[in-house]
């Protein structure tokens, strides 16, 4: 690439390759599965929060029609941040838990590199929503096991079977709380979507049949 | 002595979308930002006497973006306002000419391999 003209044409995508990039990665899970404490292990900042407020979204949100009393519901989001080199940044955001927050998710996983679903094996069923979630809108995930002190210990298989996971999505055991197993849990996860990006890739490009 | 007449249930003393008088979406560009859409203040584009015109808040959203490139998500946070109301005050800054938006809406397409392994690199050496 050669110098960079900084020509004051309003060329939005001109820059693009230079423009800093940010990647973000949705941690989900049932309540109290670890979400925060995770985001909070591995980010180089404190775990911030954004608030949504619902009256914004108030048609995709029908659980406030008919309530009498006026409120202002805002939902939090804790998120946190990696710096990988300047211009390059991972931002992981704790998924709202509730059920009615889904449109929140939709706008999240979009563009989302992929996500980390947190399980509580004393709660496993918590996090069958996510699971779903992800796998129907084939968003690369990893299940992430928080190895509580006192909870029974299964193995990665046991959960997998458990959650009747796809062929392929990982299982890993983790303490959240613990950074060097944050960062483990990471890297599993994008290994894994850049290989999910690349069998779609061939997909795409090779129909081993079918006229063309 | 009473009590203040209201307390933290009450709400917010000034409603947030009279911060954008009124709005919720952002102006005629339309565009919703990401959540890590990146925010860069536009140094050709702003003199101070533009400047002083602005309002409070978005003065207070310049003064975090040129303290360093943020992020959607970190200037609400930061600056304390819901996002929506964020992305209003952006989209007027933006048609100011006060700041650049890299990406402002999610890409279609994962970042290439080579970015990849970057973030895997990065993470490893944390």
């Amino acid at each position: 690439m050669g110098l960079q003209d900084d020509g004051p044409g309003p060329d939005a995508g001109a820059d693009a390759e230079s423009a800093p990039l940010a990647l973000k990665i949705l941690v989900a899970g049932g309540f109290g599965a670890g979400k925060t404490t995770l985001v909070g292990s591995v980010s180089e900042i404190r775990p911030l929060r954004t608030e949504e407020l619902l009256s914004q979204a108030g048609e995709l949100v029908d659980d406030t029609g008919g309530v009498g009393r006026k409120t202002t519901t805002t939902v939090a989001m804790d998120f946190g941040r990696i710096t990988i080199r300047a211009g390059l940044s991972l931002y992981l955001f704790g998924t709202p838990g509730q059920d009615r927050f889904w449109f929140l998710w939709d706008e999240l996983s979009q563009g989302a590199l992929g996500a980390v679903v947190l399980a509580d094996t004393r709660r496993l069923e918590d996090c069958f929503p996510a699971v779903d979630y992800f796998e129907h809108r084939r968003i690369p995930f990893v299940v992430a096991v928080n190895c509580f002190t006192g909870a029974r210990r299964y193995g990665a298989d046991e959960v997998a079977r458990a959650l009747d996971l796809e062929q392929g999505t990982p299982v890993v055991l983790c303490d959240a709380r613990d950074k060097d197993s944050g960062k483990e849990v990471l890297v599993r996860l994008v290994e894994y979507a850049g290989r999910v990006h690349t069998a779609r890739l061939l997909e795409s490009v090779g129909p081993p049949t079918g006229p063309h | 002595m009473e009590g203040h007449w209201y307390d933290a249930e009450a709400g917010p003393l000034v409603r947030p979308y009279a911060m954008t008088g009124g709005r919720t979406r952002p102006g005629p560009h339309g565009a919703r930002f990401d959540l890590i859409a990146l925010v860069v203040v536009d140094r050709s584009g702003t003199d101070t006497a533009d400047e002083a015109l602005l309002g409070p808040e978005h003065r207070a959203l310049l003064g975090l973006c040129r303290a360093q490139t943020q992020s959607v998500a970190e200037l609400a946070a930061d600056a304390d306002l819901p996002v929506g109301v964020v992305r209003v005050l952006l989209g007027d800054l933006l048609e100011g000419g006060h700041v650049k938006v890299s990406r402002p809406v999610p890409p279609a397409r994962l970042p290439d391999e080579r970015i990849l392994r970057e973030v895997i690199e990065g993470l490893r050496a944390l």
